[in-house]
């Protein structure tokens, strides 16, 4: 199954050379793996089709920058095709009409429309303070009106009363004459779920349309949606007319793809995001997110920036070269610690790679922070230049002076001199079974799920970060030499 | 209402479901019938044959196989459109016949508990409903517990069900544990010495733990009762769903021990292929498929059928 694009796209250049300009050749070959990434993502295959042959055209020739490898750059490029392709405007509901602005909410049933229909009125309420009429129009449903009021009561916002035997159109007629008679500002018109190759049905909707003029058209479709996303929007768009697209169950683990066919088919932006059960959890839309997630990377591209941005390459390959050599000494551990604090801290940096929420909470858990990285730098800097390059030297009365000179305690000193030692011995070991893809076998190659994690807290929690082998084709830098160290735990 | 419901007449469940795949697969077999007249199978046509299935969410493995399994028989050799439909549609069903099993009531559990669950949105309440329905038709006493508590006005439509089938639904207000919902409805639905009991849960997204836990203790709960409890975990798959269909399947049958999928809304545009890899992945059994709103909408799946549907075949 697929795991995650940079992998693939590591192993397509792991036999190019890391400098130069993309050739035909490489990318061609590295567009089968994108082709493959976004239809596992459930991206439409005409707009995969015509996504693949505008990125081809754009990355041949390109230059690849010095601090990247071709693999990298080639995300890189994707990535922001994507979002254009997403768009990168954020838009919100465009209220520029006469009050009472009739909002329509139209998609296939179980999409998520009364849910967002509640949210969407909430948020119009209570940030844009707006007073805004609520009415289902789903007489198809069981329950279905009564589950838009009991939202409406949740939020404080109005409904339409109820009444007998009306038609969808009949309601929406009476929705707007009480939205113009009692002075409210926006009325939102919740229908009933339908499939958009149903004649009648489809034809109730714009007949709802035509009577009302929404402002508004807005199709709520679910984020986990597979290739039908396209046949849906593009009929949706073509009989009725949409306006935006509200993406709903954005918090579940679907890659999402389903967001790029609709905006590529219909041109129309994606409005908001649902991201949970209660009210408010209605976003907007971020491209840049959902890129990542549509290449299931999480926020790698970011990543790279930042690393780019913060890692001094020299520095990482002096580091690297003396790691080769089993030379690493506290001066070199100091020296990581300091790029780790440097991009953010864990949690920054932790934050940016897919699937890790989990982890972070469990590093959390087990007092893996900030904090104990500054420590371990103070214990470093309270060394002199010599116990630094000799950790042996360190006796009793050495390691005192050192304790009281950070403010910590010989216990931390001895837990950080270990884990230095544990460090020098893992990389002598990389440098033997060949540097880079040993390295990605020890440290990137498994992130073990978190249940599977080595030490609970309080124990000397050994946290095995994504190397380069794995994650990241050789991040620059970062993964490079030795990955992370194996940071402490809090006491 | 809509023209459908006017309509008086009845189509078979064949009709419909090939009339929802036909109108859906439309794309594919026609698709696969721009590409060839008569033709040399070659690798160009392949790869073309491999995206016309991904595009019916097959997904990239199966659609692979599939293609390398007719390219292994027919290669360099002059096809027609309606050969290769007919080898896929073959194939396909090859793959499906043993996971169409219908959804079997063991009379000597009394009641045969059967649980529903699904992400939001999938119809779960509405397949439980034309479920209740029909089984009540065969004269068996059916009893609908309400499990879901947790979305607005989800137990009034469940009870609206139950009204439309004449069956009892247990309910308790919204916002009540499900877990003490379910255990108390088996201990009614035995008293009462039903058939079968029903029991509805709130649409989760698999990968919300606390959501699936919850889940969790519902069969913990029940089993404190009926150890074998409940008979039948059944997964509702929205038909639309893309790949994240495997996720689902994987967590909730790890979670509640799934023992087959209900596919709804393949009344639709969507192609319901997912199924396809979903049978080679699993091997569950694929008990019924909802095509239309109406009761009798959800049929037994019937793997022929589903392929030939899904390729534009009569």
């Amino acid at each position: 199954m697929f795991e995650s694009l940079s992998d693939r796209l590591g192993e397509v250049f792991d036999r190019l050379k890391r400098r130069g300009a993309l050739k035909e050749g490489d990318v061609a070959a590295a567009m089968r793996e994108v082709r493959i990434a976004l239809l596992e993502a459930d991206v439409a295959l005409d707009v995969v089709k015509g996504f693949i042959d505008k990125v081809t055209e754009r990355a041949i020739g390109e230059e690849v920058t010095r601090s990247v490898t071709p693999g990298q750059q080639v995300i890189k490029i994707v990535h922001d095709n994507l979002i254009e392709m997403l768009g990168s405007d954020s838009a919100w509901i465009e209220l520029n009409a006469v009050p009472p602005v009739p909002i329509l909410m139209v998609g296939l049933q179980g999409g998520g429309k009364t849910t967002s229909t509640a949210k969407i009125a909430a948020r119009l309420t209570n940030r844009d303070k707006k007073k805004v009429l609520m009415a289902s129009l789903d007489v198809t449903r069981p329950a279905a009106r009564e589950q838009l009021r009991v939202l409406g009561e949740q939020t404080g916002v109005a409904t339409l009363p109820m009444a007998q035997g009306e038609t969808a159109l009949s309601i929406a007629k009476r929705a707007m004459a009480a939205g113009r008679l009692q002075g409210y500002d926006v009325v939102m018109l919740d229908t009933a779920g339908r499939v958009s190759i149903d004649q009648g049905l489809m034809d109730e909707v714009r007949q709802i349309r035509d009577a009302v003029n929404p402002a508004e058209t807005l199709l709520v479709a679910d984020a986990m949606t597979g290739q039908d996303a396209v046949t849906t929007a593009r009929n949706f768009h073509d009989r009725i007319g949409l306006t935006g697209i509200v993406l709903t169950r954005m918090d579940g683990d679907a890659r999402g793809g389903a967001a790029l066919s609709m905006r590529a088919v219909t041109g129309v932006p994606i409005k908001a995001v649902g991201t949970g059960e209660k009210i408010d959890a209605l976003e907007d839309f971020h491209p840049e997110r959902v890129a990542g997630r549509i290449l299931g990377m999480g926020d790698v591209v970011g990543l790279v920036e930042k690393a780019a941005e913060t890692i001094e390459i020299e520095e990482a390959e002096r580091l690297a070269a003396k790691m080769q050599k089993g030379q690493f000494d506290l001066d070199d551990m100091l020296s990581q610690l300091q790029q780790v604090a440097k991009m953010g801290g864990l949690g920054g940096l932790m934050g940016m790679l897919p699937g890790i929420g989990k982890l972070k909470k469990q590093m959390d858990g087990a007092g893996v922070d900030d904090k104990s990285i500054k420590r371990q730098a103070a214990i470093i800097q309270s060394m002199t230049k010599k116990e630094r390059k000799n950790p042996k030297l360190l006796n009793a009365s050495r390691k005192r002076r050192v304790a009281g000179g950070s403010g910590t305690t010989p216990q931390e000193i001895n837990r950080l001199l270990k884990q230095h030692m544990e460090m020098g011995r893992m990389m002598k070991q990389m440098g033997k079974m060949g540097g880079m893809k040993g390295l990605g076998a020890l440290l990137g190659g498994g992130m073990p799920p978190p249940r599977e994690m080595p030490g609970g807290p309080g124990q000397n929690a050994q946290l095995p970060l994504p190397g380069s082998g794995g994650g990241f084709p050789g991040l620059p830098g970062l993964g490079r030499p030795g990955g992370f160290p194996r940071f402490p735990t809090k006491r | 209402m809509s023209a459908e419901q006017q309509e008086p007449e009845r189509r078979g469940w064949f009709q419909r479901l090939k009339s929802g795949l036909s109108r859906t697969s439309d794309k594919l077999a026609g698709g696969i019938t721009a590409l060839f007249t008569k033709r040399k199978l070659d690798t160009k046509t392949l790869q073309q044959l491999e995206d016309l299935l991904i595009a019916s969410d097959l997904g990239v493995a199966t659609a692979a196989k599939l293609t390398a399994n007719l390219a292994h028989e027919k290669f360099d050799k002059e096809v027609t459109d309606e050969e290769v439909r007919e080898a896929f549609a073959a194939d396909i069903a090859r793959i499906l016949e043993p996971v169409a099993r219908t959804l079997k009531i063991d009379g000597a559990n009394r009641p045969h508990v059967v649980l529903v669950c699904g992400v939001n949105g999938s119809g779960k309440t509405t397949t439980i409903g034309k479920l209740a329905q029909q089984w009540k038709a065969e004269g068996k006493t059916v009893w609908l517990a309400a499990g879901d508590t947790f979305r607005a006005a989800a137990i009034e439509q469940l009870q609206v069900w139950g009204e439309r089938a004449g069956v009892p639904v247990i309910a308790r207000p919204q916002g009540s544990d499900p877990a003490a919902l379910a255990f108390d409805s088996l201990s009614q639905a035995r008293e009462a010495g039903a058939d079968v009991l029903v029991i509805d849960t709130a649409g989760r997204l698999q990968n919300r733990a606390e959501l699936m836990d919850e889940l969790a203790k519902i069969v913990r709960v029940i089993k404190k009762q009926v150890p074998d409890a409940p008979h039948d975990c059944l997964l509702v798959l929205d038909g639309t769903v893309g790949q994240n269909a495997h996720n689902q399947v994987k967590v909730f049958r790890k979670m509640v021990n799934v023992s087959g999928l209900i596919v709804t809304k393949l009344d639709g545009s969507a192609r319901g292929g997912v199924v396809v890899a979903l049978a080679e992945d699993f091997a569950l059994p694929v008990h019924a498929v909802g095509v239309g709103e109406q009761p009798d909408d959800l049929r037994p799946f019937e793997a022929r059928a589903f392929a030939r549907g899904l390729m534009g075949l009569e």
